[in-house]
Protein backbone atom coordinates (compact mmCIF):
# COMPACT_ATOMS: atom_id res chain seq x y z
CA UNK A 1 0.00 0.00 0.00
CA UNK A 2 1.50 3.38 -1.14
CA UNK A 3 1.85 5.96 0.87
CA UNK A 4 -0.34 9.60 0.96
CA UNK A 5 0.62 12.95 1.05
CA UNK A 6 -2.19 15.93 0.48
CA UNK A 7 -1.64 17.92 -2.05
CA UNK A 8 -1.99 20.95 -0.03
CA UNK A 9 -1.51 21.13 3.32
CA UNK A 10 -5.09 22.49 3.90
CA UNK A 11 -6.92 19.40 2.57
CA UNK A 12 -6.90 16.71 5.71
CA UNK A 13 -6.68 12.83 5.02
CA UNK A 14 -9.28 11.72 7.21
CA UNK A 15 -12.23 9.85 7.50
CA UNK A 16 -13.80 11.59 5.76
CA UNK A 17 -11.09 13.87 3.98
CA UNK A 18 -11.73 17.22 4.69
CA UNK A 19 -10.95 20.74 4.44
CA UNK A 20 -9.33 22.82 7.35
CA UNK A 21 -8.64 26.41 7.60
CA UNK A 22 -7.59 29.22 9.80
CA UNK A 23 -9.75 31.33 11.67
CA UNK A 24 -9.87 34.68 12.79
CA UNK A 25 -10.64 34.79 16.61
CA UNK A 26 -11.82 38.03 16.27
CA UNK A 27 -14.36 38.18 12.83
CA UNK A 28 -14.56 34.09 11.84
CA UNK A 29 -12.44 35.00 8.59
CA UNK A 30 -11.03 32.14 6.94
CA UNK A 31 -7.63 31.66 5.58
CA UNK A 32 -5.94 28.38 3.90
CA UNK A 33 -2.07 29.40 3.75
CA UNK A 34 -0.75 30.67 7.32
CA UNK A 35 -0.95 34.59 8.02
CA UNK A 36 0.64 37.12 9.87
CA UNK A 37 -2.25 39.04 10.69
CA UNK A 38 -5.95 38.86 9.80
CA UNK A 39 -6.57 40.72 6.65
CA UNK A 40 -10.28 41.54 7.38
CA UNK A 41 -9.48 43.28 11.18
CA UNK A 42 -5.87 42.71 11.89
CA UNK A 43 -6.02 40.45 15.02
CA UNK A 44 -2.90 37.96 14.99
CA UNK A 45 -5.37 34.67 17.08
CA UNK A 46 -6.00 32.42 14.78
CA UNK A 47 -8.02 28.81 15.79
CA UNK A 48 -8.43 25.98 13.25
CA UNK A 49 -12.11 24.98 11.55
CA UNK A 50 -12.94 21.75 10.01
CA UNK A 51 -14.87 23.32 6.74
CA UNK A 52 -17.95 21.24 4.88
CA UNK A 53 -17.67 19.23 2.32
CA UNK A 54 -20.79 20.34 0.45
CA UNK A 55 -21.87 23.83 -0.83
CA UNK A 56 -22.89 25.53 -3.81
CA UNK A 57 -20.99 26.64 -7.13
CA UNK A 58 -20.58 30.17 -7.63
CA UNK A 59 -18.80 30.74 -10.55
CA UNK A 60 -16.76 28.52 -12.92
CA UNK A 61 -14.66 28.17 -16.32
CA UNK A 62 -13.59 25.22 -18.74
CA UNK A 63 -10.02 26.13 -19.74
CA UNK A 64 -8.87 24.62 -22.82
CA UNK A 65 -5.59 26.76 -23.08
CA UNK A 66 -3.18 26.66 -20.47
CA UNK A 67 1.15 25.88 -20.09
CA UNK A 68 2.06 22.87 -21.62
CA UNK A 69 2.31 21.51 -18.54
CA UNK A 70 -1.25 21.24 -17.68
CA UNK A 71 -3.73 18.83 -18.82
CA UNK A 72 -7.14 20.17 -20.50
CA UNK A 73 -10.05 20.23 -20.85
CA UNK A 74 -10.81 20.96 -17.07
CA UNK A 75 -13.57 23.04 -15.59
CA UNK A 76 -12.26 25.51 -12.59
CA UNK A 77 -15.18 25.80 -9.89
CA UNK A 78 -15.50 28.47 -7.20
CA UNK A 79 -17.35 27.10 -4.25
CA UNK A 80 -19.11 28.60 -1.37
CA UNK A 81 -19.37 25.68 1.50
CA UNK A 82 -21.75 25.43 3.79
CA UNK A 83 -21.18 26.80 6.83
CA UNK A 84 -18.40 29.42 5.67
CA UNK A 85 -15.70 29.15 3.20
CA UNK A 86 -14.96 29.84 -0.21
CA UNK A 87 -12.64 27.36 -2.40
CA UNK A 88 -11.50 26.71 -5.79
CA UNK A 89 -10.89 23.42 -6.99
CA UNK A 90 -11.96 21.18 -10.10
CA UNK A 91 -15.48 20.62 -11.16
CA UNK A 92 -15.33 16.44 -11.39
CA UNK A 93 -17.70 13.86 -13.25
CA UNK A 94 -19.30 16.83 -14.44
CA UNK A 95 -20.11 18.60 -18.03
CA UNK A 96 -20.84 22.43 -18.76
CA UNK A 97 -24.10 21.48 -19.55
CA UNK A 98 -24.54 20.44 -15.83
CA UNK A 99 -24.19 23.59 -14.30
CA UNK A 100 -27.03 25.43 -13.16
CA UNK A 101 -27.12 28.53 -10.56
CA UNK A 102 -26.90 27.10 -6.82
CA UNK A 103 -25.50 23.63 -8.18
CA UNK A 104 -25.00 21.65 -4.96
CA UNK A 105 -21.72 19.96 -5.19
CA UNK A 106 -19.78 17.66 -2.57
CA UNK A 107 -15.60 17.50 -2.29
CA UNK A 108 -14.62 13.86 -3.16
CA UNK A 109 -10.81 13.19 -3.46
CA UNK A 110 -8.63 12.01 -6.71
CA UNK A 111 -4.88 10.72 -7.48
CA UNK A 112 -3.29 13.47 -8.78
CA UNK A 113 0.53 12.09 -9.20
CA UNK A 114 3.04 9.62 -8.06
CA UNK A 115 6.43 10.59 -6.61
CA UNK A 116 9.43 7.86 -7.06
CA UNK A 117 9.17 6.52 -4.03
CA UNK A 118 5.34 5.19 -5.04
CA UNK A 119 3.57 8.26 -2.77
CA UNK A 120 0.44 9.34 -4.25
CA UNK A 121 -0.72 13.12 -3.91
CA UNK A 122 -4.08 13.23 -2.83
CA UNK A 123 -5.96 16.26 -4.25
CA UNK A 124 -9.80 17.35 -3.97
CA UNK A 125 -12.28 18.57 -6.11
CA UNK A 126 -16.38 18.58 -6.16
CA UNK A 127 -18.72 16.96 -8.23
CA UNK A 128 -22.45 17.45 -8.78
CA UNK A 129 -24.95 16.49 -6.37
CA UNK A 130 -28.15 14.60 -8.27
CA UNK A 131 -31.27 15.02 -7.34
CA UNK A 132 -32.89 12.00 -5.83
CA UNK A 133 -36.12 10.46 -7.40
CA UNK B 1 -6.28 82.32 -7.81
CA UNK B 2 -5.28 78.33 -8.74
CA UNK B 3 -8.21 76.17 -9.08
CA UNK B 4 -6.30 73.03 -7.40
CA UNK B 5 -7.32 71.58 -11.02
CA UNK B 6 -5.09 69.57 -13.38
CA UNK B 7 -5.10 69.79 -16.82
CA UNK B 8 -3.81 66.56 -19.76
CA UNK B 9 -2.35 69.56 -22.76
CA UNK B 10 -0.12 67.14 -24.32
CA UNK B 11 -1.40 63.14 -25.36
CA UNK B 12 -0.09 60.44 -27.29
CA UNK B 13 -0.08 56.84 -28.40
CA UNK B 14 2.51 54.52 -30.53
CA UNK B 15 0.68 52.24 -32.57
CA UNK B 16 -0.59 49.30 -30.49
CA UNK B 17 1.14 46.17 -32.16
CA UNK B 18 4.55 44.12 -32.86
CA UNK B 19 7.34 46.25 -32.66
CA UNK B 20 10.25 44.07 -32.81
CA UNK B 21 12.74 46.57 -34.52
CA UNK B 22 12.48 48.72 -31.31
CA UNK B 23 13.52 48.01 -27.72
CA UNK B 24 11.45 49.42 -25.08
CA UNK B 25 12.96 52.83 -24.97
CA UNK B 26 12.70 53.23 -28.35
CA UNK B 27 8.57 53.11 -27.72
CA UNK B 28 8.69 54.95 -24.90
CA UNK B 29 11.01 57.98 -26.41
CA UNK B 30 8.75 57.96 -29.74
CA UNK B 31 5.67 58.16 -27.28
CA UNK B 32 6.68 60.89 -25.13
CA UNK B 33 8.44 63.05 -27.46
CA UNK B 34 5.13 63.21 -29.58
CA UNK B 35 3.05 63.98 -26.06
CA UNK B 36 6.15 66.91 -25.49
CA UNK B 37 5.52 68.13 -29.14
CA UNK B 38 1.33 67.59 -28.94
CA UNK B 39 1.71 69.88 -25.41
CA UNK B 40 4.29 72.45 -27.45
CA UNK B 41 6.33 71.87 -24.09
CA UNK B 42 10.07 70.30 -24.21
CA UNK B 43 11.50 68.03 -21.77
CA UNK B 44 13.14 71.09 -20.43
CA UNK B 45 9.85 72.33 -19.30
CA UNK B 46 9.31 69.25 -17.38
CA UNK B 47 9.12 69.04 -13.44
CA UNK B 48 9.03 65.55 -12.72
CA UNK B 49 9.07 62.15 -15.17
CA UNK B 50 6.95 59.31 -13.68
CA UNK B 51 7.55 55.94 -16.14
CA UNK B 52 5.09 53.05 -15.74
CA UNK B 53 6.20 49.50 -17.15
CA UNK B 54 5.83 45.89 -15.61
CA UNK B 55 7.94 43.70 -17.15
CA UNK B 56 11.36 45.28 -17.19
CA UNK B 57 10.22 46.94 -14.08
CA UNK B 58 13.96 46.60 -12.45
CA UNK B 59 15.94 48.68 -15.30
CA UNK B 60 15.27 52.13 -13.61
CA UNK B 61 13.39 52.80 -17.09
CA UNK B 62 12.71 56.35 -16.39
CA UNK B 63 16.09 57.09 -16.57
CA UNK B 64 16.93 55.40 -19.72
CA UNK B 65 14.52 57.14 -21.13
CA UNK B 66 15.94 60.61 -20.01
CA UNK B 67 19.31 58.94 -21.35
CA UNK B 68 17.01 59.15 -24.98
CA UNK B 69 15.42 62.28 -24.41
CA UNK B 70 17.01 64.86 -22.14
CA UNK B 71 18.70 64.15 -19.10
CA UNK B 72 17.63 67.53 -17.33
CA UNK B 73 17.95 66.38 -12.91
CA UNK B 74 14.40 66.17 -12.47
CA UNK B 75 12.49 63.18 -10.11
CA UNK B 76 11.74 60.43 -12.11
CA UNK B 77 9.72 57.92 -10.43
CA UNK B 78 9.74 54.30 -11.48
CA UNK B 79 6.11 52.74 -11.47
CA UNK B 80 4.73 49.47 -11.21
CA UNK B 81 1.15 48.27 -10.22
CA UNK B 82 0.41 45.22 -12.88
CA UNK B 83 -2.28 46.45 -15.01
CA UNK B 84 -2.92 49.92 -13.63
CA UNK B 85 0.68 50.46 -13.98
CA UNK B 86 0.24 53.36 -16.47
CA UNK B 87 -3.01 54.86 -15.02
CA UNK B 88 -0.40 54.94 -11.58
CA UNK B 89 2.34 56.62 -13.32
CA UNK B 90 -0.34 59.51 -13.92
CA UNK B 91 -1.71 59.69 -11.04
CA UNK B 92 2.33 59.76 -9.11
CA UNK B 93 2.98 62.90 -12.01
CA UNK B 94 -0.60 64.32 -10.83
CA UNK B 95 -0.28 64.12 -6.79
CA UNK B 96 3.26 65.76 -7.38
CA UNK B 97 1.16 68.97 -9.10
CA UNK B 98 -1.42 68.40 -6.12
CA UNK B 99 1.49 68.87 -3.28
CA UNK B 100 2.88 71.85 -4.80
CA UNK B 101 6.12 70.39 -5.55
CA UNK B 102 5.69 70.58 -9.58
CA UNK B 103 4.13 72.43 -12.17
CA UNK B 104 4.49 70.45 -15.66
CA UNK B 105 4.80 66.49 -15.49
CA UNK B 106 5.28 63.94 -18.06
CA UNK B 107 3.65 60.60 -17.46
CA UNK B 108 5.05 57.67 -19.74
CA UNK B 109 3.65 54.10 -19.92
CA UNK B 110 5.30 50.98 -22.39
CA UNK B 111 5.84 47.63 -22.55
CA UNK B 112 6.47 44.90 -24.62
CA UNK B 113 4.76 41.72 -24.09
CA UNK B 114 7.09 39.05 -25.79
CA UNK B 115 4.95 36.43 -27.24
CA UNK B 116 4.46 34.56 -23.41
CA UNK B 117 1.15 35.56 -22.97
CA UNK B 118 -0.59 35.19 -19.90
CA UNK B 119 -1.02 31.61 -19.53
CA UNK B 120 2.36 30.85 -18.95
CA UNK B 121 5.32 29.00 -19.87
CA UNK B 122 6.71 25.06 -19.91
CA UNK B 123 7.09 23.30 -16.50
CA UNK B 124 10.99 23.06 -16.08
CA UNK B 125 12.77 19.97 -16.16
CA UNK B 126 14.31 18.42 -13.11
CA UNK B 127 16.95 16.14 -13.32
CA UNK B 128 16.27 15.39 -9.55
CA UNK B 129 14.53 12.24 -8.43
CA UNK B 130 10.98 13.52 -7.62
CA UNK B 131 10.02 13.35 -3.78
CA UNK B 132 6.64 14.44 -3.01
CA UNK B 133 7.62 17.39 0.05
CA UNK B 134 5.38 20.30 1.29
CA UNK B 135 6.71 23.43 0.07
CA UNK B 136 5.22 27.60 -0.14
CA UNK B 137 2.73 28.60 1.78
CA UNK B 138 0.35 26.12 1.07
CA UNK B 139 2.22 23.20 1.76
CA UNK B 140 1.67 22.52 -1.91
CA UNK B 141 3.68 19.25 -3.38
CA UNK B 142 3.30 19.52 -6.93
CA UNK B 143 2.48 22.78 -9.19
CA UNK B 144 -1.79 22.60 -8.21
CA UNK B 145 -2.86 24.92 -11.67
CA UNK B 146 -5.08 22.74 -13.34
CA UNK B 147 -5.18 20.54 -10.64
CA UNK B 148 -6.68 22.64 -8.08
CA UNK B 149 -8.57 24.58 -10.92
CA UNK B 150 -6.73 27.60 -12.28
CA UNK B 151 -5.44 31.01 -10.93
CA UNK B 152 -4.18 32.35 -14.39
CA UNK B 153 -5.94 35.42 -16.18
CA UNK B 154 -7.85 34.03 -18.69
CA UNK B 155 -9.84 31.44 -16.17
CA UNK B 156 -9.94 34.01 -13.55
CA UNK B 157 -11.97 36.42 -15.72
CA UNK B 158 -13.90 33.74 -17.32
CA UNK B 159 -15.20 32.68 -13.44
CA UNK B 160 -15.68 36.58 -12.79
CA UNK B 161 -17.74 36.78 -15.99
CA UNK B 162 -20.00 33.11 -15.23
CA UNK B 163 -20.20 34.19 -11.37
CA UNK B 164 -22.18 37.10 -12.97
CA UNK B 165 -23.85 35.15 -15.44
CA UNK B 166 -25.15 32.51 -12.90
CA UNK B 167 -26.40 35.56 -10.87
CA UNK B 168 -28.18 37.39 -13.43
CA UNK B 169 -28.81 34.98 -16.18
CA UNK B 170 -26.62 36.41 -19.07
CA UNK B 171 -25.07 33.77 -21.64
CA UNK B 172 -22.58 32.71 -23.22
CA UNK B 173 -24.20 34.99 -26.56
CA UNK B 174 -23.56 37.50 -24.43
CA UNK B 175 -20.08 37.85 -23.54
CA UNK B 176 -19.57 37.16 -27.33
CA UNK B 177 -21.35 40.36 -28.23
CA UNK B 178 -18.98 42.35 -26.47
CA UNK B 179 -16.04 41.13 -28.52
CA UNK B 180 -18.36 41.98 -31.33
CA UNK B 181 -18.67 45.09 -30.31
CA UNK B 182 -15.24 46.02 -29.41
CA UNK B 183 -13.68 44.21 -32.74
CA UNK B 184 -16.32 46.40 -34.59
CA UNK B 185 -15.28 49.71 -33.14
CA UNK B 186 -11.36 48.92 -34.03
CA UNK B 187 -11.69 49.61 -37.65
CA UNK B 188 -12.08 52.71 -37.50
CA UNK B 189 -8.96 53.06 -35.07
CA UNK B 190 -5.94 53.62 -36.88
CA UNK B 191 -3.32 52.86 -33.87
CA UNK B 192 -4.96 49.71 -33.31
CA UNK B 193 -3.44 46.07 -33.40
CA UNK B 194 -6.38 44.47 -34.91
CA UNK B 195 -8.44 46.14 -37.54
CA UNK B 196 -11.53 42.99 -37.90
CA UNK B 197 -14.78 42.69 -37.82
CA UNK B 198 -16.14 39.51 -35.94
CA UNK B 199 -19.38 37.74 -36.49
CA UNK B 200 -21.16 36.67 -33.37
CA UNK B 201 -20.86 32.91 -35.11
CA UNK B 202 -17.39 33.95 -35.88
CA UNK B 203 -16.58 34.20 -32.15
CA UNK B 204 -18.39 31.80 -30.60
CA UNK B 205 -17.11 28.93 -32.92
CA UNK B 206 -13.70 30.51 -32.30
CA UNK B 207 -11.09 28.31 -30.25
CA UNK B 208 -12.11 28.17 -26.89
CA UNK B 209 -9.62 29.62 -24.25
CA UNK B 210 -11.39 29.97 -21.18
CA UNK B 211 -14.77 29.18 -21.27
CA UNK B 212 -16.96 31.14 -22.38
CA UNK B 213 -14.33 33.08 -23.65
CA UNK B 214 -12.84 32.22 -26.82
CA UNK B 215 -9.94 33.41 -28.86
CA UNK B 216 -11.61 36.94 -29.79
CA UNK B 217 -12.61 37.69 -26.35
CA UNK B 218 -9.09 37.66 -24.96
CA UNK B 219 -6.89 40.33 -25.08
CA UNK B 220 -3.92 39.95 -27.62
CA UNK B 221 -0.03 40.29 -26.65
CA UNK B 222 0.91 43.61 -27.73
CA UNK B 223 3.99 46.40 -27.66
CA UNK B 224 3.13 49.88 -27.12
CA UNK B 225 3.86 53.43 -25.18
CA UNK B 226 1.61 56.12 -24.54
CA UNK B 227 2.43 59.62 -22.68
CA UNK B 228 0.37 62.40 -21.16
CA UNK B 229 1.70 65.68 -20.22
CA UNK B 230 -0.16 67.06 -17.53
CA UNK B 231 -0.04 70.75 -15.78
CA UNK B 232 -1.48 72.77 -13.20
CA UNK B 233 -4.44 75.28 -13.36
CA UNK B 234 -2.05 78.12 -12.44
CA UNK B 235 0.52 77.10 -15.06
CA UNK B 236 -1.90 76.27 -17.59
CA UNK B 237 -2.93 80.15 -17.37
CA UNK B 238 -0.03 80.91 -18.48
CA UNK B 239 0.33 79.51 -21.79
CA UNK B 240 -0.28 79.69 -25.43
CA UNK B 241 -4.07 80.36 -26.21
CA UNK B 242 -3.86 77.32 -28.22
CA UNK B 243 -2.92 74.94 -25.82
CA UNK B 244 -5.46 76.34 -23.23
CA UNK B 245 -8.12 75.50 -25.86
CA UNK B 246 -7.60 71.75 -26.36
CA UNK B 247 -6.95 71.44 -22.55
CA UNK B 248 -8.35 68.37 -21.05
CA UNK B 249 -9.15 68.72 -17.21
CA UNK B 250 -8.96 65.59 -15.02
CA UNK B 251 -12.36 66.27 -13.16
CA UNK B 252 -11.55 62.72 -10.71
CA UNK B 253 -8.30 60.62 -10.31
CA UNK B 254 -9.12 57.61 -7.76
CA UNK B 255 -6.85 54.71 -7.17
CA UNK B 256 -8.38 51.62 -4.80
CA UNK B 257 -6.92 48.63 -3.82
CA UNK B 258 -8.87 45.36 -3.10
CA UNK B 259 -11.23 45.42 0.38
CA UNK B 260 -11.52 41.97 1.93
CA UNK B 261 -14.53 40.02 1.01
CA UNK B 262 -15.36 36.40 2.01
CA UNK B 263 -13.31 34.31 -0.83
CA UNK B 264 -11.50 36.91 -2.11
CA UNK B 265 -8.20 34.80 -0.89
CA UNK B 266 -9.11 32.41 -4.05
CA UNK B 267 -10.82 34.32 -6.61
CA UNK B 268 -9.74 37.99 -6.51
CA UNK B 269 -12.65 40.35 -6.44
CA UNK B 270 -12.71 41.97 -9.42
CA UNK B 271 -15.65 44.08 -8.93
CA UNK B 272 -15.69 45.51 -5.25
CA UNK B 273 -12.63 47.74 -5.89
CA UNK B 274 -14.16 49.09 -9.58
CA UNK B 275 -17.37 49.77 -7.59
CA UNK B 276 -15.64 51.90 -4.67
CA UNK B 277 -13.06 53.45 -7.21
CA UNK B 278 -16.72 54.53 -9.04
CA UNK B 279 -18.08 56.21 -6.46
CA UNK B 280 -15.09 57.85 -5.01
CA UNK B 281 -14.78 59.53 -8.89
CA UNK B 282 -18.17 60.21 -9.66
CA UNK B 283 -18.31 62.15 -6.50
CA UNK B 284 -14.88 63.92 -7.06
CA UNK B 285 -15.85 64.80 -10.39
CA UNK B 286 -19.44 66.20 -9.56
CA UNK B 287 -21.02 63.88 -12.45
CA UNK B 288 -22.65 60.52 -12.64
CA UNK B 289 -22.63 57.73 -15.31
CA UNK B 290 -25.58 59.30 -17.46
CA UNK B 291 -23.35 62.28 -17.43
CA UNK B 292 -20.87 59.88 -19.71
CA UNK B 293 -20.66 60.50 -23.34
CA UNK B 294 -18.30 57.78 -23.58
CA UNK B 295 -16.47 55.07 -21.47
CA UNK B 296 -13.06 53.45 -21.69
CA UNK B 297 -12.76 50.31 -19.60
CA UNK B 298 -10.93 47.26 -18.95
CA UNK B 299 -11.93 44.34 -21.37
CA UNK B 300 -8.54 42.55 -20.89
CA UNK B 301 -11.48 39.70 -21.28
CA UNK B 302 -15.02 40.24 -22.62
CA UNK B 303 -16.42 38.88 -19.84
CA UNK B 304 -14.18 41.32 -17.45
CA UNK B 305 -16.09 44.41 -19.53
CA UNK B 306 -19.85 43.35 -19.20
CA UNK B 307 -19.72 42.92 -15.52
CA UNK B 308 -17.78 46.30 -15.60
CA UNK B 309 -20.96 47.95 -17.02
CA UNK B 310 -22.20 46.97 -13.80
CA UNK B 311 -19.26 48.06 -11.41
CA UNK B 312 -19.14 51.54 -13.21
CA UNK B 313 -22.95 51.92 -12.83
CA UNK B 314 -23.33 52.12 -16.28
CA UNK B 315 -26.60 50.01 -16.17
CA UNK B 316 -29.16 48.98 -13.21
CA UNK B 317 -27.41 46.59 -11.03
CA UNK B 318 -27.67 42.97 -12.67
CA UNK B 319 -28.57 45.23 -15.78
CA UNK B 320 -25.70 44.37 -17.70
CA UNK B 321 -27.17 42.28 -20.15
CA UNK B 322 -30.01 44.09 -21.12
CA UNK B 323 -27.55 47.15 -21.29
CA UNK B 324 -25.82 45.37 -23.94
CA UNK B 325 -29.00 44.27 -25.77
CA UNK B 326 -30.34 47.40 -26.14
CA UNK B 327 -26.68 48.34 -28.21
CA UNK B 328 -26.13 51.27 -25.23
CA UNK B 329 -21.85 50.59 -25.36
CA UNK B 330 -22.01 50.92 -28.96
CA UNK B 331 -20.29 53.90 -30.27
CA UNK B 332 -23.66 54.88 -31.30
CA UNK B 333 -25.46 53.86 -28.48
CA UNK B 334 -26.48 56.13 -24.90
CA UNK B 335 -23.34 55.03 -23.34
CA UNK B 336 -20.51 54.21 -26.17
CA UNK B 337 -18.02 51.98 -24.46
CA UNK B 338 -14.34 51.25 -25.74
CA UNK B 339 -14.82 53.01 -29.12
CA UNK B 340 -11.24 52.41 -29.98
CA UNK B 341 -11.40 48.99 -29.83
CA UNK B 342 -10.83 48.02 -25.95
CA UNK B 343 -8.55 45.87 -25.02
CA UNK B 344 -9.42 43.09 -27.10
CA UNK B 345 -8.51 44.31 -30.79
CA UNK B 346 -6.39 47.61 -29.71
CA UNK B 347 -4.44 45.48 -27.47
CA UNK B 348 -3.22 45.21 -23.90
CA UNK B 349 0.69 46.49 -23.05
CA UNK B 350 0.36 46.30 -19.60
CA UNK B 351 2.11 49.40 -18.68
CA UNK B 352 0.75 51.62 -21.34
CA UNK B 353 -2.93 50.74 -21.39
CA UNK B 354 -3.84 53.15 -18.32
CA UNK B 355 -2.39 55.90 -20.26
CA UNK B 356 -3.56 55.12 -23.83
CA UNK B 357 -7.40 54.73 -22.13
CA UNK B 358 -6.47 58.71 -21.20
CA UNK B 359 -5.38 58.95 -24.43
CA UNK B 360 -8.07 58.10 -26.20
CA UNK B 361 -11.15 59.71 -24.52
CA UNK B 362 -8.85 63.14 -24.11
CA UNK B 363 -8.74 63.07 -28.17
CA UNK B 364 -12.34 62.53 -27.84
CA UNK B 365 -12.97 65.73 -26.13
CA UNK B 366 -10.69 67.25 -27.67
CA UNK B 367 -12.55 66.17 -30.78
CA UNK B 368 -9.56 65.26 -32.53
CA UNK B 369 -10.79 61.45 -32.82
CA UNK B 370 -11.21 62.02 -36.52
CA UNK B 371 -13.27 58.72 -38.04
CA UNK B 372 -13.93 57.57 -34.56
CA UNK B 373 -14.74 60.96 -33.35
CA UNK B 374 -17.91 60.68 -30.62
CA UNK B 375 -19.55 63.53 -32.26
CA UNK B 376 -19.72 66.76 -28.97
CA UNK B 377 -18.02 64.42 -26.60
CA UNK B 378 -17.99 66.11 -23.48
CA UNK B 379 -17.17 63.98 -20.10
CA UNK B 380 -15.57 60.76 -20.65
CA UNK B 381 -14.40 58.00 -18.02
CA UNK B 382 -11.71 55.57 -17.90
CA UNK B 383 -11.14 52.61 -16.15
CA UNK B 384 -8.27 50.02 -15.57
CA UNK B 385 -7.80 47.06 -13.41
CA UNK B 386 -4.67 45.08 -12.51
CA UNK B 387 -4.31 42.03 -10.53
CA UNK B 388 -3.72 41.86 -7.37
CA UNK B 389 -4.92 44.51 -7.15
CA UNK B 390 -5.18 48.04 -8.06
CA UNK B 391 -8.20 50.25 -9.46
CA UNK B 392 -7.79 53.24 -11.32
CA UNK B 393 -10.90 55.45 -12.13
CA UNK B 394 -10.39 59.27 -14.27
CA UNK B 395 -13.06 61.53 -15.23
CA UNK B 396 -11.99 63.65 -17.55
CA UNK B 397 -13.80 66.89 -19.00
CA UNK B 398 -13.56 68.82 -22.11
CA UNK B 399 -11.95 72.36 -21.33
CA UNK B 400 -13.81 75.75 -21.49
CA UNK B 401 -12.83 76.88 -25.26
Amino acid sequence: MPGQIPVVDYLVLGDPPHLQARMCAQCDALYFDRRNACAHCGRRDFTWKALASTGQLRGYTQVHRAAPSVPVPYISAIVELDGGGVVKANLIDAQLDDITPGLTVTMTTFVAGVDDDGTEAIAFGYKPVKEQG
Amino acid sequence: MSSGDIWIIGASMTPFGRHDDKDLIDIAAESALDALGDADVTIEDIDILTMGNVYEANSHNGQRLQKQIGQTGIPVYNVVNACATGATALRVALLSIKAGESDIGLAVGVEKMGKGGLIGGAAKKRDARKVYSPNGRYGSVLKTEGILGTGIMPGVFAQAGTEYALAHGVTATHFAKVAQKNHAHSVLNPLAHYRKEFSLDDILNADVIAFPNTLPMCCPNTDGAASVVVVSDAKLKTMDPDVRRRAVKISASVLTSDPWVEGGQVQPDVSTLTRNAATAAYEQAGVGPEDLDLVELHDCFATAELIHYDNLGLCEPGGAGDFLDSGAPWRDGKTPVNVSGGLLSKGHPLGATGIANIYEVATHLRGEAGDRQITGAKVGLTHVIGLASACAVHILEAGVR
